[in-house]
């Protein structure tokens, strides 16, 4: 038994070891750029970079986008396929699981190829275009989990009963769409977001290959060209990386307490 | 009766424009793009049908970026396999204090999702040529690991890399399984008599088997198709396969573009194999979990 409890400790620590001493590294590093003593020096060339806050707030509003768009799409899907066909249900769950089969890079070397200038449809003829093109190309990589999470939640409500009632009291479908469903399934779509949020956000292969001046491209070039600004960034992006899964955490105990209240 | 069959059919056409926009989102986004490349892979650029762009996958560049990418999968999803399952035995059955188990599950979800360029950024910070570990090394233990040919571009630093994400993922995945394990098993099996090899070796191995291989698979295909931590920390210099199709899709460094093609489907091949694999697995994991 004492054997036994030896081990799990020693695996804890040769797991803490593997696990922190990059993150300590990493912050040691970010602090060396004043030369004999330690500093934040690095982090204030970090935000005083221009491009460092128009990549980021370009690579946020995509981000925003998807979530958005991604949801509009997929709470409907979902709620359909509970209620009226259940049949489909196995297709829209292979579909939804094809981005983890499909590597990023194939998806995106596709959209170059179909959607070119000369193409039927010529989304990458116009940054705009192409933007939008970079927010489906999200929504595809965010798919898996944005659907899992929302179906998950909606498995928790009855569906049915909640439309009947809805449409027994002359309820339109936009009102039960969005004042009866999407309340319902809110911690699903949250913790659906903000995964979606931390996969977006550094996103590299796709923004990088679609020409995009993203994030993701942004700290390919910044790891490049400096030497003390990469690990900052890297401590910033584990810090944002930490507060989704503190915030999808939030979301999911949002639920438990929902559920326990009815 | 006639109106009946009437509305039935109105029913039936409304319930399946209901799925169209994500059907349309699914095929122009997904499913065609992906076709494009299939179908692109069997043709030559003067658009015959052929087989010999899947020939040409053998040249040995492109073996070479397919062999190493196929090492270092397998070497990143075995390493994270055993290393996680370690850590999930330790948290779930090592009789440790509750907090220790919930900060091991939240930190892997945190570094599970912490990959890409920040990921190589922080090796760099503690093995690169001037990290913390690196000159920790040389300082105390009189060690230079350049001088003892260790790179992080190498098999070796790429594999230790790639195991920071792997091992939580394997974390985060086997400790419900193994939270699954009914205590009753375990009891069982020592009234009859067991050693606790015996119990490892014949309950809990067969039982968590499938799980196993499953997570393995989806360890592997995750690692086969990641791009962005490997340019980061190498740019074009390291010859796997995610980073030649990327040059591929720049600069057509293959000269045929249908090639190119081709070494997608290859990709997609390997990923897709190894995943439809895992979901089997899983559901017949499932079937212990009720």
């Amino acid at each position: 038994m004492n054997g036994k409890k030896i081990l799990a400790w020693f695996a804890v620590a040769i797991g803490s070891l593997y696990f922190l001493l990059p993150l300590v590294a990493t912050f040691e590093f970010s602090m060396r750029m004043r030369r004999g003593e330690y500093s934040f020096d690095a982090y204030r060339s970090v935000f005083a970079d221009i491009q460092f806050r128009e990549t980021f707030s370009y690579s946020i509003l995509m981000a925003l986008l998807t979530i958005l768009v991604g949801m509009l799409l997929i709470v409907p899907t979902a709620y359909w396929v509970r209620l009226r066909l259940p049949q489909i249900r196995p297709i829209v769950e292979f579909i939804t699981l094809l981005p983890l089969v499909i590597p990023a890079i194939v998806i995106v070397f596709g959209y170059l190829r179909l959607y070119n200038s000369s193409s039927f449809l010529p989304l990458t003829g116009s940054d705009r275009g192409t933007d939008i093109l970079l927010v489906f190309a999200f929504m595809t990589l965010s798919l898996p989990y944005m659907y899992r999470s929302v179906d998950t939640s909606m498995r928790a409500i009855d569906v049915r009963t909640l439309t009947e009632a809805a449409e027994s009291l002359g309820a339109s479908w936009t009102t039960i769409m969005f004042r009866c469903i999407f309340p319902n399934v809110i911690s699903g779509v949250l913790s659906g977001a903000f995964i979606a949020f931390a996969i977006v956000i550094g996103e590299f292969t796709m923004p990088s290959l679609l020409n995009r001046p993203a994030f993701g491209p942004y700290l390919q070039l910044i790891g490049a060209n400096r030497a003390y600004e990469p690990p900052a960034l890297a401590m910033i992006a584990f810090a944002m990386t930490w507060a989704s899964m503190g915030l999808i955490n939030l979301a999911s105990r949002l639920q438990k307490v929902s559920r326990a209240r009815v | 009766m006639a109106q009946a069959q009437g509305t039935l059919n109105r029913k039936m056409i409304v319930d399946w424009l209901g799925i169209v926009p994500f059907m349309l989102f699914a095929v122009l986004f997904l499913i065609l793009p992906t076709l494009y490349l299939v179908t692109g892979a069997f043709f030559n650029p003067a658009g015959e049908l052929t087989l010999q762009n899947f020939r040409d996958l053998a040249q040995p560049q492109i073996a070479a970026a397919y062999w190493i990418s196929i090492k270092i999968s397998f070497a990143s999803a075995l390493g994270g396999l055993l290393i996680g399952f370690f850590l999930a035995w330790a948290i779930t059955m090592g009789g440790l204090p509750g907090w220790i188990r919930s900060f091991v599950l939240t930190f892997s979800g945190v570094a599970s999702n912490f990959a890409g360029v920040p990921l190589a950024f922080a090796f760099l910070a503690t093995l690169g040529r001037t990290g913390l570990l690196t000159w920790l090394l040389a300082e105390f233990f009189g060690f230079n690991i350049y001088g003892h040919g260790f790179n992080l571009l190498s098999f070796f630093g790429l594999t230790l890399v790639y195991m920071y994400f792997q091992i939580p993922l394997m974390v985060l995945i086997i400790t419900p399984a193994l939270d699954g394990l009914k205590k009753e098993w375990n009891e069982a099996a020592s009234i009859l008599g067991a050693t606790t090899t015996q119990y490892w070796t014949m309950v809990v191995l067969p039982i968590l088997w499938p799980s196993l291989m499953g997570t393995f698979l989806l360890l592997f295909a995750n690692s086969f198709g990641a791009i962005a931590t490997a340019y980061a920390l190498a740019g074009p210099a390291i010859n796997i396969v995610p980073i030649q199709l990327y040059a591929q899709i720049r600069g057509d460094v293959l000269h045929n573009p249908n090639l190119g093609y081709a070494v997608a489907l290859g990709m997609v091949v390997i990923t897709g194999i190894s995943n439809f694999l895992y979901i089997w697995l899983r559901m017949r994991a499932e079937r212990w979990q009720k």
